[in-house]
C-alpha cells in the first residue's frame, strides 16, 4: 500500500489562495500610483503564481514545475533590479515617483 | 492543532498581509507586510514538502529582493507630501476589475477542485527535495541554468549603466 502524506489543506484551498493573492497584486497594480508599491505588487503576482505552481508540483507528484519556481525567482531578481534602477533614474529627473509622470514620454 | 488548522490560519494570514500591502499607505509598511506576506507562503512551501524553495524564497526574495527595495526607498528619502494620490474613480474600476479577475479564474479553475475535496493526503514524494531538483536543474534544464546567468549579467550592467550618474556635458 502506498504511503500517503498529510499536507493539511486541500488543493482548493492552495488555489484559492494564490488567485486571491494574484487579484490583490493585479488591483495594487491597477491602484497605486507610487511605482516602488507598484513594483511591489508585480512581486506579489509573481508570488501567487509560484505558489500555484508549487501546489499542482506537489499533488501531482512532479519535481519539474518546481524548476520553473526556480527560474521564475531568476527573472523576478532581475525585473526588480532594473525596474528599481529605471525609478532611481526617473526620480533623479523629475524629483517624483508619480507613474503617471512617465505620461510626458509621448514620443 | 491539526494541520488543516495550521495552514487555514496560514491562507488567512497570507491573503491578509498581501491585502496589507495594498491598502497601507506608507510604502516601507508595503515592504516588512510583503516580507511577512513572503515568510507565510514560505511556510505553505514547508507544509507542502517543498523544503528548497521555502529557503530559496526565504532567501532571495525576503533577504535580497527585499533589501534592494527597502535601500532605494532610503535613497530617495521621500516624505508625506510626495506620495501620490489615488482617486476614487480609479480605485472603484480597479476594485472592480481585480474582482472580476478572481471570479473568472475561479470559474476557470473550477474543474480542478473536484480532485480536492475535503481533507487532503498525497503520496509521500521526495520532488521537492535538494538532491531531486539538482539532478533535473543540472540534467534536463542545464542549458536554461546556464542562460539565466547570462540573464544576471545582463541585469547586472543594465542597472550600472542605468542608475550611474550621467555627466551634464550639455550646455
Amino acid at each position: 500500500m502506498e504511503q500517503l502524506n498529510n499536507i493539511g489543506a486541500s488543493l482548493d484551498f492552495y488555489i484559492f489562495v494564490s488567485i486571491a493573492l494574484f487579484s490583490i497584486g493585479a488591483i495594487g497594480v491597477l491602484t497605486r500610483k507610487n511605482m516602488i508599491v507598484l513594483l511591489m505588487c508585480i512581486e506579489l503576482m509573481l508570488n501567487a503564481v509560484n505558489l500555484l505552481l508549487v501546489t499542482f508540483s506537489t499533488f501531482f507528484g512532479n519535481g519539474e514545475a518546481q524548476i520553473f519556481v526556480f527560474f521564475i525567482v531568476v527573472v523576478a531578481a532581475a525585473e526588480a533590479t532594473i525596474g528599481l534602477s529605471i525609478l532611481i533614474m526617473a526620480y533623479r529627473n523629475s524629483k517624483s515617483i508619480d507613474i503617471e509622470m512617465f505620461n510626458k514620454l509621448n514620443g | 492543532m491539526s494541520l488543516q488548522m495550521i495552514s487555514v490560519i496560514l491562507g488567512s494570514l497570507t491573503i491578509a498581509s498581501g491585502l496589507m500591502v495594498v491598502l497601507s499607505k506608507h510604502p516601507i509598511r508595503s515592504v516588512i507586510y510583503l516580507v511577512i506576506t513572503f515568510f507565510f507562503i514560505s511556510a505553505m512551501y514547508i507544509l507542502m514538502n517543498a523544503q528548497f524553495l521555502a529557503i530559496v524564497n526565504m532567501i532571495v526574495y525576503a533577504g535580497a529582493i527585499m533589501v534592494l527595495f527597502l535601500f532605494v526607498l532610503m535613497l530617495l528619502n521621500l516624505n508625506k507630501e510626495m506620495e501620490p494620490e489615488t482617486t476614487r474613480m480609479s480605485l472603484f474600476t480597479a476594485v472592480i476589475a481585480g474582482g472580476t479577475l478572481f471570479l473568472v479564474m475561479i470559474t476557470a479553475l473550477r474543474d480542478t477542485f473536484q480532485y480536492g475535496k475535503g481533507y487532503v493526503q498525497v503520496p509521500v514524494q521526495d520532488a521537492g527535495l535538494v538532491e531531486q531538483l539538482g539532478k533535473l536543474l543540472f540534467s534536463k534544464y542545464l542549458v536554461p541554468f546556464e542562460i539565466s546567468s547570462i540573464l544576471f549579467i545582463a541585469a547586472m550592467v543594465g542597472a550600472v549603466l542605468l542608475a550611474k550618474r550621467e555627466k551634464q556635458i550639455i550646455d
